[in-house]
């Protein structure tokens, strides 16, 4: 082969490569943006989201991947330990976030929202969640607390025509569900975080907000060993006692527990905002109990500190990656305007956290878990969440370990101390 | 013992072996040694390994309650696979292998099938058949007992592991009996005829003739059984995650729990180097009592 002929291929090998480079590298900023809404709806909200921004901005290429729930939590950790974060992605806040931006892994923007507009179009309570050591990582667009669900008429078949407000109560309803052949509650023990759930809830109404802000600060000596804590596990042992959960709770998983409630053969679940979609995805009808849900406050505790106004809670929201640019910080504000959380609240059933934006709240237990957030005297994100996810597992452990009889509440509440203390 | 060709060139060996090596060196060994690496730091994989814990991971895994609890699961997942599922594998082979047996070929793809389907849509599929409120167990249990409840057969730590036996043996019988299928078409038609011949019973023909020319099948088969037990994960872990409360942990759904969902990368590095050394002190000693007793 000659040199000449030699050269004229690499020309054109060459000319070929830079060709479609030279074409794509107009003036285009691309955004990359992880999103966990498989649903038909939300898939097609958030591609509308993005092609209006793209079309306001024909300088910005948003690239949409979609991965369902546990499948993005473990393709974003991959990611994360090659350094390599997304520009934009779903976030839950807490401990997690916390990790990635300790190291280095996120984008600060505590600049484009500490007192901006932006940052002044939401509530100031709901940031906390996105924050560590004073740096904002994410953008909430939900926000929510964990409340009981329930079935008014298998609750009306027992002559009960409102949720109880007092813990005792409450144990006399469960009662005499059991009494009546109705499952009282339904659990997925496997899952554990709903049964941490039960537990944190109970500690909240013995002890407080002090009780979990002294835990978290190390103010109170004791940690996870307080009494209140180990009470908290004695109480959830007390109702495990009463045998309220459905046969087997031990090995469900949310989604059985979502089923049980959603067709209408367990009175009651402990859940967060998301219960009524996820129970309706679980019916064997696909359309859950309908307007025989409603959602109530965790009841009182005679003799506790907590108020019925302090909740355990959370919520997600868009979380940016290091090298994300102020194009992507742009669209992400574009995602939280007021119009486009109304279209979201509407859409996917989200509690939209941007003010203004609760007239796209129309359902009415919806609109009572927004207002209990809104009237909060504390919030406390969801334990497993708030710390990092050694400490998080640890604390689902324990309380799985109470329910299965094999540790004592003391115990488990020591084994949380040992994992806190050497976080 | 090359023939003719003499010893092959270093060019011959690095065009065919290298390929291979490369592979196995980039995908195998480095990844060994940088789990031995993070095994001696405390490290959550994000950023730089900066807290050097010496051999305090180690000394975490030999007091570590779960790690004894999923060890002693995975010696009873062994011996459950070696007493139970590798005779009925040869019982079953020993059958569909006879050529009297006119539906041998139906029931070898039968038997086969389990093992064909994916660990997780095994464990899936378990898991609704188990399942307390709408599971095939308890369909069949209320024609049986029908005042007696239902066994929640996962949502019992006592019962966890027997449910996950079953579906293990379930699966990878098919397996097996495949290997000893495949061992007894080596065995020569004439000797079972001569030994027939020459008066030996049905138990005698498999004492003395059968058995010994399966030898190598059978030490293929033991050898993964043990290692198979070792490395147990996707079913376990469709199946429920090896809880509640670790009632059905396997090493390796520890190893997974601690090092992806905790973030402890360090440590999930020490189990991982636990198990490779185990695995690999098995197999150098089955390996040399295999040759010990071939000579």
């Amino acid at each position: 082969m000659s040199s000449r002929i030699k050269l004229a291929i690499l020309s054109f090998a060459l000319a070929a490569m830079l060709l479609p480079t030279s074409a794509w590298a107009s003036p285009t900023k691309v955004v990359e943006w992880w999103h966990i809404g498989t649903a038909a709806n939300d898939k097609a909200m958030n591609q509308g989201f993005a092609d209006a921004y793209m079309k306001l901005h024909p300088d910005v290429q948003i690239n949409i991947t979609v991965l369902e729930n546990e499948a993005f939590k473990s393709k974003l950790t991959t990611v994360m330990q090659s350094g390599s974060p997304p520009d934009v992605f779903q976030t839950w806040g807490g401990g997690v976030l916390a990790e990635y931006g300790a190291a280095g892994l996120c984008r600060d923007i505590s600049k484009e929202v500490k007192g901006t507009a932006w940052g002044n179009s939401m509530a100031s309570g709901v940031w906390a969640t996105y924050t560590s050591n004073g740096h904002i990582y994410a953008v909430p667009n939900d926000a929510g607390c964990i409340t009981f669900w329930y079935n008014k008429d298998l609750l009306a078949k027992v002559g009960y025509t409102s949720f109880p407000t007092d813990w005792d109560d409450f144990l006399t309803l469960v009662k005499k569900l059991k009494a009546a052949g109705i499952t009282p509650i339904a659990l997925a023990g496997n899952d554990k975080w709903p049964a941490m759930h039960m537990w944190s809830y109970l500690a909240l109404r013995l002890g407080g907000a002090s009780l979990f802000s002294d835990t978290v600060s190390g103010k109170n000596a004791k940690g996870f060993n307080d009494a209140n804590w180990v009470k908290a596990g004695q109480m959830l042992m007390d109702l495990a006692a009463l045998k309220p959960f459905q046969d087997g709770f031990l090995g469900a998983t949310y989604n059985d527990e979502a089923a049980l409630v959603g067709n209408g053969q367990a009175a009651m679940e402990l859940m967060g905002q998301w219960a009524p979609n996820v129970q309706r995805d679980n019916s064997s009808s696909k359309a859950g109990i309908g307007d025989k849900l409603a959602a109530a406050p965790v009841p009182a505790i005679k003799g506790g500190k907590g108020k019925v106004t302090e909740v355990i809670g959370g919520g997600g929201g868009y979380a940016l990656g290091k090298n994300a640019s102020d194009a992507a910080v742009d669209f992400v504000k574009f995602l939280t305007n007021v119009e486009n959380m109304i279209t979201a609240a509407k859409t996917s059933g989200i509690l939209a956290t941007t003010k203004g934006a609760d007239v796209g709240i129309t359902d009415p237990n919806a609109k009572m878990v927004k207002a209990l957030v809104d009237k909060c005297t504390f919030f406390q994100l969801y334990l497993d969440q708030a710390f990092p996810p050694a400490v998080g597992g640890a604390v689902n452990d324990a309380v799985q370990t109470i329910l299965a009889g094999t540790a004592t509440p003391a115990q488990a509440c020591a084994a949380i101390q040992t994992a806190f203390a050497n976080k | 013992m090359y023939g003719g060709m003499g010893k092959p060139s270093i060019l011959t060996l690095a065009v065919l072996l290298g390929p291979a090596l490369i592979v196995f060196t980039a995908l195998v060994i480095v990844p060994v040694f940088e789990a031995a690496v993070f095994s001696l730091y405390k490290w959550n994989g994000l950023g730089p390994m900066v807290e050097f814990r010496g051999l305090a991971n180690y000394s975490q895994f030999i007091r570590d309650a779960i790690v004894h609890k999923a060890l002693w699961h995975n010696l009873i997942i062994a011996v459950v696979s070696l007493a139970i599922q590798l005779p009925l594998a040869m019982a079953l082979a020993l059958i569909v292998s006879d050529r009297r047996f006119k539906g041998a070929m139906f029931f070898r793809t039968f038997f086969f099938l389990p093992y064909v389907l994916s660990e997780v849509i095994t464990g899936v599929l378990w898991q609704f058949i188990y399942h307390p409120q709408y599971g095939l167990v308890r369909a069949i249990w209320a024609i049986l007992a029908p005042a007696a409840h239902a066994p929640a057969l996962m949502g019992n730590t006592s019962t966890v592991l027997w449910a996950i036996l079953v579906v293990i043996v379930w699966k990878y019988f098919g397996f097996h009996m495949t290997i000893y299928i495949a061992g007894l078409q080596d065995i020569p038609q004439e000797q079972i005829e001569a030994a027939t011949i020459d008066g030996a019973s049905g138990w005698q023909v498999f004492r003395s003739v059968t058995l010994p020319g399966m030898r190598t099948s059978i030490q293929l088969s033991v050898f993964f059984s043990i290692i198979g037990s070792f490395q147990l994960f996707d079913v376990v872990w469709a199946m429920g995650k090896g809880d509640p409360v670790n009632a059905g942990e396997t090493i390796v759904t520890y190893m997974y729990k601690i090092g992806l969902q905790r973030f402890n990368i360090g440590y999930g590095g020490t189990i991982a180097v636990c198990i490779f050394l185990i695995c690999l002190v098995f197999n150098l000693f089955y390996q040399k009592a295999l040759v010990r007793e071939e000579t």
